[in-house]
């Protein structure tokens, strides 16, 4: 343990097997302290599944091999005690439904002042003015005539604010948000992407941000891996991958994105559909709907290899700079 | 040219229960809308949930019968659901929505279902029949070998194009698309975008694109409709709606839309939750949540009003009463 090691969690060749099937096949994933990481990839692409492999929260089914570190503490394979200890502690994960994450019989306040009796040992007078505090922070409104109420007594909105004031309760040092705002309306995901931002600017947290929404990623984080196939075949800061796009993949679903601030036109989708894990094609996993695709990527997979400019790539025929850099609208680095 | 589907003034009350013995409330899912759609174009009803959208769409088709108002098909008044003459009118408007698993029989081949409508309506003779369904799986990009596949063997976006080719069996003048790609990943998304583009431009079909994805509705839609609890707030052609929205509650959904690359800071955050639906606020529904909003927004419901050409928004900021209406009383 050592302050010296910037990296809060650091992922090594973590492989996730179901029922013989692997559908992760070895991530190399850093978070460090206070930063704000995004995950995008679509379903089935192994980006919530990272987390809950690392995490112990998989199945018993789930085979997980490979190694979670947390401030250099081995948690793959770790006892059910020690991961206890990190889960809640110093990781909390809150996820796309919070109505079906909240206890629907118990009132909000009492599942509050339970998160802050495990994690912070409170009781009493101080844990309920705790749970007030923390409902005032995530922005309910009137905290001590809300605590009593039961989740159904809630928008959704609120119940995601409630479940983030649950995951803040033990102070963890890293937040892993699994899609937030897919269930929202649209003013009310805005609403918990600022929160997000505000909460990470007061704590000093760190935080995953998991979604298939570019848009809403590149709004909270400041690097993104992308994944595909369960792997991760791109990862750049946000500022990198918006404007100059290597990955052919990342670039079809720039390209596949409708957007509200140009004409009408064709939309560029990505031909095919994703792979089924059973059968995953030979070579890289994306080479049968790549454009750019030649027939050595068929019969070989290329490597997420470092980059000059700091990100990281898994492809043999990336887009060319200038291509990527030419093909972005205007006004969208602002 | 003449509306296609054109509705008046349709209102549609849900009647909710608070609790196993409660009071019954009122809901005004739909209160008082209007709209037109001709042949060959694209409405796009944009809102947030319980803005009454999806009812509006199963008003139209006649699904859901309106309480008060009426809606007219090829000028002709919609006869009553489940009548015969209904029935007949069916195969000429099509439902597409979210979820294609639960549309399509589980124990059925997509061929099957395809061409179940032909035989319902007794379109073509059945000899010509699996001509025409190989015709329409190809229209909408499904492989021939994928003929005799059941739902489930199908992905989320294969699914989808069976419903849509379904749907087009009939060769209907009419498509209300509910959310029809809010279930499938981006790179399928714009998959079936462009299949239902290709097969309007090709059909002259007219569409009514129901969505709370406005980059969707911005690419498909000809015109777009903004609902708020149940009302229409602003309605413009899709190019000028979201270049300059005037609604401040269009201004706010426009700008809630993550731009990729653009941050956070600057965009217009709404204060507050979409309200219940059964407690409706008075005056303009949206005043509780309005950055603008004066005395008159609590007191006085605003009328949709030309507010520009081609363009209509219910707002007493926008249209100007405000300023008249409170100088009249400065006055009085």
């Amino acid at each position: 343990m050592g302050s010296a090691n910037p990296n809060l969690v650091e992922l090594r060749d973590l492989k996730v097997t179901f029922d013989g099937v692997e559908v992760l096949h070895g991530i190399d994933l850093d978070v460090a302290r206070g930063e704000a990481l995004g995950l995008v990839g679509e379903s089935g692409c192994g980006k919530s599944v990272t987390w809950l492999a690392a995490l112990g929260l998989l199945p018993g089914k789930a085979a997980v091999t490979g190694s979670v570190r947390v401030d250099g503490r081995e948690l793959c394979g770790a006892r059910r005690s020690a991961l206890e200890e990190i889960r809640g502690g110093r990781i909390a994960m809150i996820f796309q439904d919070p109505s079906s994450s909240l206890n629907p019989v118990l009132s909000v306040g009492r599942q509050i002042v339970e998160a802050l009796r495990l994690h912070r040992g409170l009781r009493g007078g101080a844990a309920r003015a705790e749970a007030l505090r923390l409902m005032d922070m995530v922005g309910i409104p009137d905290p001590p005539r809300r605590f009593d109420l039961y989740p159904h007594e809630f928008s959704g909105g609120q119940c995601q604010r409630l479940m983030i004031a649950m995951a803040l309760a033990g102070q963890p040092d890293l937040l892993i948000a699994d899609e937030p705002t897919t269930a929202l309306d649209a003013t009310i995901q805005a609403q918990i992407l600022d929160l997000l931002n505000t909460l990470r600017a007061e704590t000093g947290m760190a935080l995953v941000f998991i979604s298939h929404d570019l848009g809403a990623v590149s709004q909270v984080c400041e690097r993104v891996c992308v994944m595909y196939a369960g792997r991760i075949v791109e990862e750049a800061t946000v500022a990198q991958l918006f404007s100059e796009p290597r990955h052919p993949y990342t670039r079809g679903l720039f390209d596949a994105i409708p957007r509200i601030d140009a004409p009408r036109q064709r939309l560029l989708p990505i031909s095919g559909t994703v792979p089924n894990p059973k059968h995953l094609p030979e070579g890289c996993s994306f080479s049968p709907r790549c454009p750019r695709a030649v027939d050595a990527c068929g019969r070989e997979r290329p490597p997420l290899t470092p980059l000059d400019d700091g990100r990281r790539l898994a492809c043999t025929r990336p887009v060319p700079l200038a291509a990527s850099r030419r093909r972005i609208p205007q006004g969208v680095m602002q | 040219m003449n509306p296609l589907i054109e509705a008046n003034d349709l209102l549609r009350i849900y009647e909710t229960r608070r609790g196993l013995f409660g009071r019954t409330s009122p809901v005004r899912a739909v209160d008082g809308v209007s709209l037109a759609v001709v042949q060959g174009e694209t409405l796009g009803i944009v809102g947030e949930s319980g803005s009454g959208k999806s009812t509006l769409g199963r008003m139209l088709l006649g699904i859901d019968p309106a309480q008060a108002g009426e809606v007219r098909f090829s000028g002709r008044p919609m006869p009553k659901s489940g009548t015969a003459e209904w029935r007949a009118l069916r195969a000429k408007m099509q439902l597409v929505y979210q979820d294609p698993l639960a549309a399509l029989d589980r124990r059925l081949t997509i061929t099957a279902q395809i061409g179940e409508p032909l035989e319902i309506h007794r379109m073509i003779p059945k000899e010509h029949r699996a001509a025409r369904v190989a015709e329409l799986m190809a229209a909408v990009g499904l492989r021939p070998d994928q003929a005799g596949r059941f739902p489930h063997e199908l992905s989320g976006g294969q699914r989808q194009r069976a419903v849509i080719a379904r749907a087009l069996a009939s060769r209907p003048k009419l498509l209300v698309c509910d959310e029809p790609v809010s279930a499938l990943d981006v790179s399928i998304q714009a998959q079936v975008v462009n299949v239902l583009r290709d097969l309007q431009e090709q059909n002259g079909i007219a569409m009514v694109f129901i969505s709370h994805d406005l980059k969707v509705v911005r690419n498909i839609a000809d015109r777009v409709a903004v609902m708020y609890l149940g009302r229409i707030v602003e309605e413009a052609s899709s190019d000028v709606i979201f270049q300059s929205p005037q609604h401040p509650y269009t201004k706010a959904l426009v700008s809630s839309v993550p731009v990729p690359g653009k941050p956070l800071e600057g965009r217009m955050i709404l204060q507050g939750e979409p309200p219940n639906p059964a407690e409706r606020p008075s005056g303009c529904a949206f005043h509780p949540r309005c950055p603008l909003a004066r005395d008159i927004c609590r007191t006085s419901v605003p009328a949709l009003r030309q507010i520009g050409s081609g363009r209509t928004a219910a707002c007493h900021i926008v249209a100007g009463e405000a300023a008249s209406i409170e100088t009249l009383r400065r006055r009085a």
